[in-house]
């Protein structure tokens, strides 16, 4: 046990080492680091509640894509058994998780072939998974049910997610905020993490708003008044103006002339007549067309801008406006202009997004706080030291050095794994200092435990090691699976001491079990000791 | 080596303690179980303090820019926000106060306008620290997936346990650090101190460092029981408790030390955190590896045979450590 060979030496020192110096990137300035070769550049990231900075957790809204969903079937449904001729007694409606239709009896069994071509193959991990998107039933009574199915549901919530993440990105960096993260989270969430933002009131402001605009044109078969009173013709339907515009109700047609998926620009400004601020949009050759069309063909009428269900501006058509280029203006300050200029270059949100947690650190606090686990750290280290010399003398300056290394050790790996670093992960390396000693008090009083049985001073440390050292396996394991599932249950800064606390025990072992045993096994070759003074 | 002799060492234990631990498990057991009792009853009737990572609601940490801050007129003005109830103190400074704020009523959105309406009321007299805000949703999972991840802990330990050693004293140690975990549940409920995210992590270092301990005393258990094949099970367990006993104090010594250094100079943020930890390791873990952990072996029949003979003394004498 006490003999190792030179290559064995070797090896143990070189792991040591180059552990050790993976932590040494973290010393310098990320602009001195750059300069080193990528495989150097790897170091420790200050979490955010170091360094400061706002974590935004959101949730897609499961109702409003349902919603969606139940909408668009409705559509589907209206227009294929109009383009089939299919007779109706009663149009589409959505009931709870359905839509319901009545075809009359003669064209049943033609109108059921053809909704049943709506309801598509889902795909899963490999190839079909033999789901699909609707479930048609013949209720009976000509009544036709499609239920939107739950995998069709969670199909969509998965493709909203990815989309709003590229989204959210592209809204994020707009407002020129360094290194965002966003990442999905679980199904249906997304993880929004901005280093060093202290007040994320704007932030949430720009990733919780939808930006669906649509152009419409105002229905005059009837008057608003009347539609609210009784039945908007089916085509239409009743949608609010903004507080600027007093709640004021509009009858707007249901088809979209443009929406902000045909824009290819969106810049704020000042209407150069009124000095009003205003968002100055470009469609694209599409857009244009179909916005030069519309605004020719009604001239004198009024149309409606409608950004998430909300009129914001209704001007009525004086002009063709053939060039693919329009303005809103009269709604908004400066501010809210430049927001919906960013919302619209980077486009719509496919789904509402609700923040459900928020965590923001100013950079003040996070300062404090490595401040502090700073000396803290140092006045541990300096109480074990101390402590662990007085008890056992020379073998307490060894074991002083194994946790030295161990914590050296411990930086690298953090390092080497680009992880995080927490106010509870430095919590986690104190103790870890604390009890990287127990290792080696086990040996000590083991090897002090042999020498009493009799033994020669190198035959006790020979069989203390080799007692201890299973003894230490078993009770680190212990620990490091408490940290474990800390680490797959816990969450934020919390996860951040899983890290460190596993990290520590398996560093704590790999020094047990080989670095300690080398500097005692050095100084026994040295010393030739005849009696122990540990014991 | 007259160089180390010379330096008087720290001896905590002296070398051939031989402390009868055993004959306290008649005292010990009754009382860890009135205690048990009484944590679990402060549990259910005194309530844990939950944090908002676990019942939701916003948490505001301020520093007030002019001097200490004036937590009466903060408190009236917050008061009047009818945010139902909202919660200042001091919070390590005198310039530094918690606000908390309870849950609102109206789902998610509710909560973000809670904020809002507190850093107008505010005003820039004040710099923010730090926001919190956790949502129903939310705290309602970190609870439910903290009591899974604590479930899972310790059962996961005691499959491990249980490949290890003889399920004797999987289950022993099991019982033993469930005990100290509900001893732990109960100082909190006593001094009401913040129950959130960390104080889940401090339960479950407590559970690993206290089995650490445990698994270290049984390891010495398991080797003498293999080596003293007539010793009584009393005797063998007082030897490997006391042979173990130097090792115990001194590990705990250090962590205490680290623990110490955190609790003095880490800040009032992880105040709660270290604190739970020093009377969860240091107090009862260490207490329950040698008085509870150790003796109840005898109870789940580890070395039946060998309690016919009660008496130390002979035995004990027979079993001097000696080896070839």
């Amino acid at each position: 046990m006490l003999y190792i060979s030179k290559w064995k030496a070797t090896a143990i020192l070189l792991t040591a080492a180059i552990f050790c110096l993976f932590a040494v990137p973290n010393f310098f300035s990320e602009s001195t680091i750059k300069r080193w070769p990528e495989w150097a550049q790897r170091h420790i990231v200050l979490g955010l509640d170091l360094q400061g900075g706002s974590h935004i957790l959101l949730e897609v809204d499961v109702n409003d894509v349902r919603r969606q969903r139940l909408l668009a079937v409705q559509d589907e449904v209206r227009k294929v058994l109009r383009d089939a001729r299919i007779g109706l007694t009663r149009a589409p409606v959505i009931r709870g998780n359905s839509v319901e239709v009545i075809i009359r009896e003669s064209d049943l069994q033609q109108g059921l072939a053809k909704l049943r071509e709506l309801s598509q193959p889902l795909s899963g991990f490999l190839g079909s998974s033999g789901q699909r998107s609707l479930d048609v039933e013949n209720v009976g009574g000509g009544v036709v049910r499609l239920t939107v199915t739950d995998p069709a549901i969670l199909e969509r919530i998965r493709q909203v997610v990815d989309q709003s993440v590229e989204i959210i990105g592209k809204r994020v960096n707009q407002l020129g905020l360094v290194e965002p993260s966003i990442q999905r989270q679980g199904n249906d969430r997304i993880l929004v993490q901005v280093p060093g933002l202290g007040d994320p009131k704007q932030l949430i402001d720009i990733i919780g708003t939808t930006a669906k605009l649509t152009f419409r044109l105002v229905d005059t078969s009837m008057s608003v008044e009347q539609a609210l009173q009784g039945r908007p013709p089916p085509e239409s339907d009743v949608v609010y103006g903004s507080k600027a515009e007093n709640k004021q109700p509009y009858l707007l047609e249901k088809r979209v002339i443009v929406s902000g998926e045909e824009l290819t620009d969106a810049r704020p400004g000042f209407d150069q007549r009124t000095n009003e601020p205003m968002v100055q949009l470009t469609f694209n050759s599409s857009g244009a067309r179909k916005f030069g069309q519309v605004t020719t063909e009604n001239v004198g009428r009024q149309f409606a801008i409608v950004l998430d269900d909300e009129v914001i501006s209704a001007p009525t058509i004086r002009e063709p406006i053939p060039g693919g280029r329009a303005q809103i203006s009269g709604y908004f300050t400066p501010e809210t202009a430049n927001n919906l200029a960013i919302l619209l270059r980077a486009g719509a949100l496919p789904a509402k997004l609700t923040v459900i947690e928020q965590r923001v650190v100013g950079a003040g606090l996070g300062q404090d706080s490595i401040e502090k686990g700073k000396l803290a750290s140092y006045f541990g280290g300096a109480l074990v030291v101390i402590f662990m010399v007085a008890t056992y003398g020379l073998f307490g300056v060894f074991a002083s050095i194994a946790v030295g290394v161990n914590v050296g050790m411990i930086f690298g790996v953090l390092s080497l794994l680009n992880a995080t670093l927490t106010l509870p992960g430095i919590i986690g390396i104190v103790l870890t200092i604390g009890i990287a000693v127990d290792s080696n008090v086990l040996i000590y009083e083991r090897i002090r435990e042999e020498v009493r049985t009799g033994r020669t001073p190198i035959t006790a440390i020979d069989a203390g090691f080799t007692r201890a050292l299973a003894t230490i396996l078993d009770s680190n394991i212990t620990t490091f699976i408490a940290a474990a599932v800390l680490f797959f249950f816990g969450s934020g800064p919390v996860r951040g001491f899983a890290v460190t606390l596993g990290i520590g025990i398996v560093t704590t072992v790999f020094t047990a079990f080989t670095l300690t045993r080398l500097i005692v096994a050095w100084w026994v070759r040295w010393a030739r000791p005849r009696q122990l003074a540990i014991s | 080596m007259r160089l180390y002799h010379s330096i008087p060492l720290l001896r905590i234990v002296p070398d051939d303690t031989k402390f009868d631990f055993m004959r306290f498990r008649r005292i010990s057991f009754p009382a860890s179980a009135v205690l048990s009792i009484v944590a679990i009853l402060l549990f259910f009737f005194h309530g844990l303090n939950f944090g908002i990572d676990f019942v939701g609601g916003t948490l505001i940490e301020v520093q007030s820019k002019t001097g200490p801050a004036d937590l009466a007129k903060m408190r009236a003005t917050l008061g009047g926000l009818g945010l139902g109830d909202v919660q200042l103190q001091e919070f390590g400074r005198p310039t530094d106060v918690l606000i908390r704020v309870a849950q609102q009523p109206g789902g998610e959105q509710a909560q973000q306008a809670a904020v809002t309406k507190v850093q107008q009321a505010l005003g820039s007299d004040v710099e923010y620290r730090r926001v919190e805000v956790v949502g129903p949703r939310v705290s309602g999972e970190l609870l439910a997936m903290s009591t899974i991840g604590l479930g899972l802990a310790i059962f996961a330990i005691l499959i491990y346990l249980w490949f290890r050693f003889e399920w004797q004293f999987s289950l022993g140690a099991m019982i033993a650090n469930v005990h100290d975990l509900v001893l732990t549940i109960g100082y909190m409920s006593l001094t009401q101190i913040d129950f959130d995210l960390s104080s889940i992590a401090a339960l479950l270092t407590i559970l690993g460092y206290s089995l650490n301990d445990t698994v270290v005393i049984y390891d010495r258990i398991r080797e003498m029981l293999r080596r003293y094949k007539r010793m009584s099970m009393p005797d063998l367990l007082n030897i490997s408790v006391n042979s173990t006993l130097s090792r115990s104090i001194i590990t705990h010594v250090t962590v205490t030390l680290a623990l110490l250094a955190l609790l003095l100079f880490g800040g009032h943020a992880i105040h709660s955190f270290v604190a739970t930890m020093i009377f969860g390791v240091v107090l009862v873990g260490t207490y329950t590896s040698v008085f509870i952990a150790a003796p109840i072996l005898i109870y789940l029949g580890v070395g039946t045979s060998r309690m016919a003979t009660d008496e130390p003394a002979e035995q004990s004498e027979q079993a001097t450590p000696r080896r070839p």
